[in-house]
């Protein structure tokens, strides 16, 4: 048997171990058992724990907020504590059919909403690089999974940022798909008209690889369409590339020193591989995403979380009547990120404020598609950092909602267009990761990947937290 | 923007169906009223000639043929139910 490295093992080469009879699917799937028994106490990455001793495929993670039948599926949230789903998510039955193998559920905010994973009911996930620190969020779990050697892959979800923020905190690959390339049926329901399903991997090929599984059009979400076939990237130049830097994204107030460095060195590398790079504008996405954003996803999410009314799944709390009964789950059973977006929803769409707030959201949603648009029109992508900070202490940020959403104001306004992408790690700064956000027109993953895996590779960025290496 | 007052956040609560305690009817009426304010900067631009944008992809409606298939069986649809009653959901009088 060869050793398994979890650490280092990417999917692909797992899949030449496995095909190659060199390590058997059990014998892979213990490596990573192992690990998460060596390190997940201290990382709380998982929710819950498979245990397949006849597995024979590549192993994978699934974040909490993804179906798995038979598997608990909590969303990292009180209410669904015991909930068992009955059906897979399109996703994980795609994954399945391409014979990978459940090695388990991933930490989450709860239902979604965060950026450290500290809204989990279940306690916050610890970030591999410095466990004092957070993974990010929602998607921390996934991302500290792969990090850590605990997953060669998983998969995230992402409505404002939740797939790539974590992978920049963590260091590693992400990629937010194109809005209805990836189903989202069997996937618990934050704002549905943001809400997509992405892979989070080692490098841009695994990344590419996973997402090749997951997309397509699905009969069961009517909101997906048919894909560009995957090409897996080979290219290490950027010759003709079209490279465009939004000055707002890289230029935006808190974006910390460290950070700006490793991304203007990453630019430089871009422009020797060949890309041709020039500054641009995005000055009302960015100015008014966030904001957008804040309106628009707790509106949806007001309404999707209607649904967990202690009648026919999740917890229930006894009352006196039925709205009695209701009104005391939701009190039990949610947090209080989701108390506090849905009140925001539930009041942005009150009558006599629904034009002034969700309404305008809407029309300022069109000007920053728009905006999106007429960059496209002069560049194949645009680079900048994908989280202003690197990973920032656990409970610094939990008593401040505003301070805490600000960490999503330089992936928000592409999800809000519905964007395509991807995070890769570009450097350290004071010991922790940097994320490098590259994002395309819509239906552009190909390019996305090309260009991020000729990054990677000039980049040479070693995913390894410094405290593993031996 | 003048603070959120306690009556608009139990009026906002009862029609989301939260039951709030004291303390989180005190902190939420704080932190709606600041969250409030930082995103109604949205009305700031002149969005008169703008259309809304609702779904991020310009596609048309999508039609699925309409024909049965598998679904859930009634065991299965109620493996989760906090209260079964035969093939109904048991709840509490209105």
């Amino acid at each position: 048997m060869t050793a398994v490295d979890t650490f280092t093992l990417t999917a692909e080469e797992a899949k030449r171990l496995l095909e190659a009879g060199e390590v058997s699917g059990a014998e892979l799937y213990q490596a990573y058992l192992a690990a998460i028994g060596e390190r997940d106490p201290e990382l709380h990455a998982y929710l819950h724990v498979c245990d397949s001793p006849a597995a024979e495929g590549i192993p994978i993670a699934i974040k909490d907020v993804i179906s798995t039948k038979g598997v608990p599926t909590t969303a990292g949230s009180k209410i669904l504590e015991h909930y068992v789903p009955v059906f897979d998510a399109t996703v994980t039955a795609r994954c399945k059919a391409h014979g990978l193998v459940l090695l388990g559920k991933t930490n989450t905010d709860e239902f979604a909403m965060g950026s450290s994973t500290e809204n989990s009911a279940y306690g916050p996930t610890h970030n591999p690089w410095d466990p004092t620190r957070v993974p990010g969020g929602s998607g921390g779990g996934s991302a500290a999974a792969v990090t850590a050697g605990l997953a060669p892959w998983a998969l995230g979800s992402d409505t404002g940022g939740s797939i790539k923020q974590p992978s920049a905190l963590c260091g590693n690959v992400g990629l937010r798909p194109t809005y209805g390339t990836v189903s989202r049926y069997g996937v618990v329901a934050f704002a549905s008209s943001l809400d997509q399903v992405g892979p989070v991997a080692k490098n841009v090929r695994d990344c590419a690889l996973l997402y090749s599984v997951i997309a397509g059009r699905d009969d069961n979400d009517l909101t997906t369409v048919e894909v560009p076939e995957v090409e897996l990237p080979t290219a290490q130049d950027l010759a003709g590339v079209r490279v465009g830097v939004p000055r707002e994204l890289n230029d935006a107030e808190g974006i910390e020193p460290g950070v700006r460095d490793a991304v203007q060195r990453a630019i430089r590398l871009a422009e020797s591989l060949g890309a041709e790079v020039d500054e641009c504008s995005l000055p009302r996405s960015v100015e008014y995403g966030l904001a957008c954003y804040y309106l628009i996803a707790p509106a949806e999410a007001s309404s999707n979380l209607a649904r967990y009314d202690g009648v026919r799944y999740g917890l229930r709390e006894q009352g006196a009547d039925f709205r009695a009964m209701v009104m005391k789950t939701r009190d039990a059973g949610l947090g209080d990120e989701p108390k506090r977006r849905i009140m925001l929803g539930t009041y942005a769409l009150s009558s006599g404020y629904y034009d002034a707030y969700y309404g305008t959201a809407q029309k300022v949603r069109t000007v920053i598609k728009r905006e999106h648009d007429a960059a496209f029109e002069r560049f194949d992508v645009l680079l900048s950092p994908t989280s202003p900070t690197v990973a920032f202490p656990l409970g610094a940020k939990v008593g401040d909602p505003l301070a805490m959403y600000l960490n999503d104001l330089l992936t928000i306004p592409s999800c809000m267009a519905g964007l395509p992408g991807l995070n890769i790690p570009c450097g350290l700064s004071e010991g922790l990761p940097v994320g490098l956000q590259l994002v395309g027109a819509q239906f552009s993953e190909n390019t996305l990947f090309r260009v991020g895996h000729a990054l990677e590779g000039a980049l040479g960025f070693d995913a390894v937290p410094t405290r593993f290496r031996r | 923007m003048a603070k959120i007052s306690k009556e608009e956040v139990l009026h906002v609560a009862r029609l989301a169906r939260l039951e709030l305690g004291d303390d989180e009817i005190v902190r939420l009426q704080e932190q709606l009223s600041d969250i409030l304010q930082a995103v109604s900067r949205v009305s700031e631009l002149d969005l008169s000639d703008v259309p809304p944008t609702a779904h991020p992809l310009d596609v048309q409606n999508a039609w699925a043929e309409d024909v049965p298939h598998e679904s859930l069986s009634a065991d299965e649809a109620f493996a989760n139910a906090p209260d079964r009653h035969d093939d109904h959901f048991r709840v509490p009088p209105a």
